[in-house]
């Protein structure tokens, strides 16, 4: 009887790291999104979406803040919804000042020019974040009824419930936009070859910028879900997601945009059931605040092994 | 010194003129900043490290093209190195080394340095042997990852083996000493009294002109200019029958080894360190010195190493004061608008002057047409 206890324990400690890593995944997904399609079309790594990341869960949090103050009697999932919808137009702003400033006029310019840039702006947002926002890590609050969804042992909260199924429609939304629409059609031929595609009456400024509008929207969705996931905010606290999400797009296949998906979901469960069992498998010798490094690892494991991801086609060196 | 003089190149009075008067006003600096406070000497010391590190990574950036976002990682290899080696650290934790060294681990520098640029070159191949193949923009995110590894590890490996005793860090470790003469205290050269911080500035810049020295002469070497063929042009360099493997490889090594030599001089010169000094950010502020100075352009990292070393010191009499008088109270603090500014700064550089403040005369060097100038003047 013990053993059959134990057994399930197991079982059980397994689908809660899952649930985990599905939601942590989702997240990851949708960042990784938006390195996946500028890389696609521009071969920047966008260096500053993390942060752009942190500017709308900021931005999601004061709005909030304000409302619960304004209307204390505003139904929770109202206020998170008016949060999040203050922080898409906040983050696409942002994101079109960077790419317009930092990386338009260097578009011609050798790699080394943009990526030096990107940082230099990634820098700017996290202390012009911390001086608007303060350094101090700040409570999100808790919108959504706390109400867990339990089998057996493993329980997940409707909050993450929601976050993995919010991703899974807006990455739907994404597919059909980029596959059936004009300017989805606009952005792979963009992808494919900006100047082949401008002779063909495709704008390719404007399929830049829309790129990047794009990106930090499912960025600000992003924040936000990271925030009230795990109820806490911070000026630094899209730097980190955002090099993982990154890492998920390099292991799905950099410029896919289905690869950015699996790549995040998987990174997501690799982690979760890693800091779950590094543990036992290292016979203590490793604990879970190793979490990070996993995602590093896989990165240098996938540009060894398979530098043009799990679903990426083999590209020529462009450099 | 022609390099750094090239207007003068022609006149050998002149060059022997302007090192001397460099040579002589270097000697009286810490003298001059001493006026200000010993606080200002340090910075001065701090700069000298930070032109062994930004020339280091110069290698690799500047001269190989290589992108690398994790070059703190070689320097906390460096400070953690000499931290184990010369404090009591290891032997309160492990009896068995306690009883192997009964009085307590103490190294020369002569052992020590070399060390430090032998164990920090390894970290380099180490990590330069995977990502041979990668652009570099891959290769930024993969270096990234490397130096928040080695972070990650020194903030941890505490337990099960208290090896850097996590984010304590470790504390006493021994000053610089020649023999009996330490660095630590005060001491009098031709009865003049020099302070430790003194001491620590002129053995930093004998090791930072060691440095540009060992720079200079790579530039022109045969593997500088195969650094800067890879860097303009990697598979025509490879059809001009460089071998990119090994010189990448050279590169990351090389770059390391001034690393780690300079890590080694930071833990002794504070008597400390800790993970927090090893973070991202340093990462991003040797590069900014690089970018900022000249990519590539030894006087212009120089310069640059020098600009964004003293700048926080400047920065932090400068800042609280005046937002104290204009507005009554500190608004920013001195260490956050030194990064929005470092950030700016590179952001601005790449878009206005890509190639930095004090840019490199023409593609790098031209050692062919100086060479045969010579010969033409020696004949």
């Amino acid at each position: 009887m013990r053993g059959l206890n134990a057994a399930r324990g197991r079982m059980d400690t397994f689908i809660q790291q899952t649930l985990n890593g599905l939601v942590l995944g989702s997240m990851y997904s949708l960042i990784a999104l938006g390195y996946t399609m500028v890389y696609g079309i521009l071969n920047l790594i966008n260096f500053a979406h993390g942060d752009v990341l942190t500017v709308g869960a900021l931005t999601a949090l004061s709005t909030i803040l304000f409302l619960q103050a304004a209307f204390p009697d505003m139904p929770g999932w109202l206020v998170m919804l008016t949060g999040l919808l203050a922080a898409i137009p906040v983050c696409v702003v942002l994101s079109l000042v960077i790419e317009r400033v930092a990386y338009r006029p260097l578009r011609n310019a050798p790699r080394l020019a943009p990526l030096i840039t990107a940082i230099g702006v990634s820098i700017v947002i996290q202390t012009v974040a911390m001086l608007v926002w303060g350094r101090s890590y700040m409570t999100f609050p808790q919108l959504i009824p706390d109400a867990p969804v339990t089998y057996g042992e493993a329980t997940i909260t409707l909050t993450k419930l929601m976050v993995i199924g919010l991703s899974a429609a807006v990455m739907i939304g994404l597919m059909l936009l980029v596959n059936r629409t004009r300017l989805g059609r606009a952005m792979r031929a963009t992808a494919e070859n900006p100047r082949v595609a401008g002779l063909m009456g495709v704008n390719p400024n404007f399929v830049i910028a829309m790129t990047f509008a794009i990106g930090a929207s499912l960025a600000a969705l992003a924040g936000v879900m990271l925030a009230a996931t795990y109820g806490v905010a911070h000026f630094y606290m899209g730097f980190l997601p955002g090099l993982k999400a990154f890492t998920a797009a390099v292991l799905g296949g950099i410029g896919n945009i289905p690869g950015a998906m699996l790549g995040g979901l998987l990174l997501g469960l690799i982690e979760a059931l890693g800091a779950g069992y590094i543990g036992q498998l290292t016979g203590g010798v490793l604990g879970s605040h190793y979490q990070d490094i996993f995602a590093f690892l896989i990165l240098v494991l996938v540009l060894i092994f398979r530098p043009s991801g799990l679903l990426g086609e083999r590209v020529a060196d462009r450099a | 010194m022609s390099d750094f003089f090239p207007r003068l190149r022609n006149s050998r009075t002149a060059v022997w003129a302007a090192t001397a008067l460099v040579a002589a006003v270097l000697v009286l600096l810490p003298f001059v900043f001493g006026q200000m406070g010993n606080a200002w000497v340090r910075a001065l010391a701090f700069a000298l490290l930070y032109i062994m590190l930004a020339l280091g990574l110069n290698i690799v950036v500047g001269f190989a093209g290589l992108l690398d976002l994790g070059y703190i990682a070689f320097y906390a290899v460096g400070a953690y190195m000499y931290a184990l080696l010369a404090s009591p650290h290891l032997t309160a934790n492990f009896p068995w080394i306690a009883q192997t060294f009964p009085d307590g681990l103490h190294n020369s520098i002569w052992l020590v340095i070399p060390l430090g640029a032998g164990l920090a070159a390894a970290f380099g191949i180490l990590l330069g042997a995977p990502v041979l193949k990668l652009r570099g923009d891959y290769l930024a995110i993969v270096t990234l990852g490397f130096g928040e590894i080695i972070r990650i590890f020194l903030n941890n490996l505490n337990a099960p083996l208290n090896i850097t005793n996590g984010p304590q860090g470790i504390t006493l470790i021994d000053p610089i000493s020649f023999g009996a003469f330490s660095l630590a205290k005060t001491q009098s050269i031709l009865g003049i009294e020099l302070p430790s911080v003194h001491l620590y500035y002129y053995f930093f810049l004998i090791l930072a002109i060691v440095t540009i020295v060992i720079c200079i002469r790579l530039q022109d070497s045969r593997l500088g200019r195969a650094w800067m063929a890879i860097r303009e042009d990697e598979l025509a360099a490879k059809a001009m029958g460089i071998n990119v493997r090994n010189v990448k490889l050279l590169a990351f090594s090389l770059g390391a080894t001034f690393g780690g030599v300079a890590g080694a001089m930071f833990s002794a010169f504070q008597g400390f360190v800790s993970p927090e000094s090893f973070t991202l950010n340093e990462s991003i502020i040797v590069l900014a010195m690089i970018v900022l100075g000249g990519l590539g352009h030894i006087p212009g990292v120089v310069l640059g190493a020098i600009l964004l070393a003293i700048f926080p010191e400047l920065l932090r009499h400068t800042v609280g004061p005046v937002q104290n008088f204009l507005f009554g109270h500190v608004i920013v603090e001195a260490e956050v608008l030194r990064m929005m500014l470092y950030g700016l700064a590179m952001v601005l550089i790449m878009l206005y002057r890509p190639k930095g403040l004090w840019p490199a005369p023409e593609h790098g060097i031209n050692p062919s047409n100086r060479r045969v100038a010579g010969k033409a003047q020696a004949g």
